[in-house]
């Protein structure tokens, strides 16, 4: 499918993980989705632009998209693929664990370099976080882990 | 969603109504305090970061009318919008102004107010949040669940803040110390469950105001160990209990400001 992510067009929804289920009974067609953070405003945007996409599919009837929270989005659900698109728009993908004080490192998307600092947890949208990398000098954004464990 | 809507007894279905309208105004109403700090907060990173923190806070809330809506109680934009004061269960301590003056004019909004009540009040949503995860009506439970991930950042800066700003300069010292005087002044109804409480406590929803309270009071130890003091007792709710109804002039007008586009024309297409 060829939705994506309002804000981050180098994504789909499916590779951010926020597509749990497709049920297809006869022509209908029910698409069930877990929001990424749940005050975001692109939530009613995703939804459709997901019931136009497949209703451009052939022979489809209905289309109903309902959001769920359980299972609950974490950032783990993230394609390898969606890590890639992240990059590609400047954004480090989250990172696979937290350190033990409940803190999290990621790499300069542009450079790859560590040698990174945190300007601000939260950023131009609920999901990432605005760093600063101190080698190539430019300022980037992070997806924000969100984990069950926190 | 809605598994198991149909065998709710009415007394457990009123009480869980109860506790989410308690829920979704509490939120409801500090995020939109929250939003009135937008452009003003001390520098622009955090003008950014506390209104991440009121988006989230914002939509917690209509999560939680989501639930009441899914339970008959109404559409839940007009259970946001359209209800009147003393229909409202938040606390006290959610509506109050951020300080003297109004945004549209020449606010003097009180920042060590911001950062104390913010503090205080998300770490008491923590503690419920932590309870909701074992509800047992399955919805709340699943929503704490993300609910709660979201917090973890929210807690985790105003607890920054906080800790912060008491070690700071001496007059940030005394206007924080007074923040903490008026904040507590309205923490009375924070962990009320009002008239309601023999109901909820019955129910199974969600823990008792005494076990909350005393997860709250742990949870605070740490911080105040970090900028030596004590944590303050929490007070018995006053006479003026949000959870009952009773409210301030300052809800009302919060009311009338928020409400006022969507009254204009509440079948409009957003």
């Amino acid at each position: 499918m060829g939705v994506k992510d309002p804000e981050i067009d180098t994504v789909s929804i499916i590779d951010l993980g926020m597509v749990e289920k497709v049920n297809v009974e006869g022509n209908n067609v029910n698409v069930v989705l877990l929001p990424t953070f749940l005050g975001c405003p692109a939530l009613e945007i995703i939804k459709k632009n997901t019931v136009n996409a497949v209703k451009r599919l052939p022979s489809v009837g209905e289309v109903e998209v309902e959001f769920v929270f359980h299972p609950p989005w974490t950032s783990e659900r993230i394609t390898e693929e969606g890590h890639k698109g992240l990059r590609a728009f400047g954004i480090a993908p989250p990172p696979q664990h937290f350190e033990e004080d409940g803190s999290w490192h990621v790499d300069c998307p542009y450079c790859d370099s560590t040698y990174v600092t945190m300007e601000n947890i939260f950023g131009p949208t609920a999901c990432r976080s605005i760093l600063y990398c101190k080698s190539c000098k430019n300022p980037f954004e992070a997806m924000k882990p969100v984990s069950t464990i926190m | 969603m809605s598994s198991g809507e149909n065998v709710l007894s009415p007394e457990y279905k009123k009480a869980l109504e109860n506790l989410l309208f308690q829920l979704a105004d509490d939120d409801f109403l500090i995020s939109f305090r929250g939003s009135e700090w937008l452009g003003l907060a001390p520098h622009i990173e955090e003008d950014v970061a506390s209104s991440s923190i009121s988006q989230d806070t914002m939509g917690h809330a209509a999560m939680f009318y989501t639930l009441l809506e899914d339970l008959g109680a109404g559409k839940a934009d007009d259970l946001a919008h359209l209800r009147e004061a003393q229909d409202r269960r938040n606390s006290v301590l959610a509506e109050r102004v951020n300080g003297e003056g109004y945004y549209m004019e020449t606010p003097k909004y009180d920042w060590a107010y911001a950062v104390v009540r913010n503090f205080f009040y998300t770490q008491a949503k923590k503690v419920k949040m932590d309870s909701l995860r074992q509800s047992n009506y399955k919805p709340l439970a699943e929503t704490a669940v993300k609910v709660n991930m979201e917090l973890y950042y929210h807690l985790l800066h105003w607890k920054t803040w906080f800790i912060q700003l008491l070690n700071s300069t001496e007059e940030a010292k005394r206007r924080m110390n007074e923040a903490i005087e008026l904040v507590m002044k309205d923490f009375g109804d924070v962990f009320s469950y009002g008239d309601e409480k023999t109901a909820i406590d019955q129910s199974g929803l969600i823990a008792s105001e005494d076990q909350l309270k005393e997860e709250w009071k742990s949870n605070m130890a740490l911080p105040f160990e970090c900028v030596a003091m004590k944590v303050p007792d929490l007070p018995e709710a006053s006479a003026k209990n949000g959870r009952n109804g009773d409210h301030t002039e300052e809800l009302a007008s919060a009311l009338t400001t928020l409400s006022e586009v969507y009254r204009l024309d509440p079948a409009a297409a957003w």
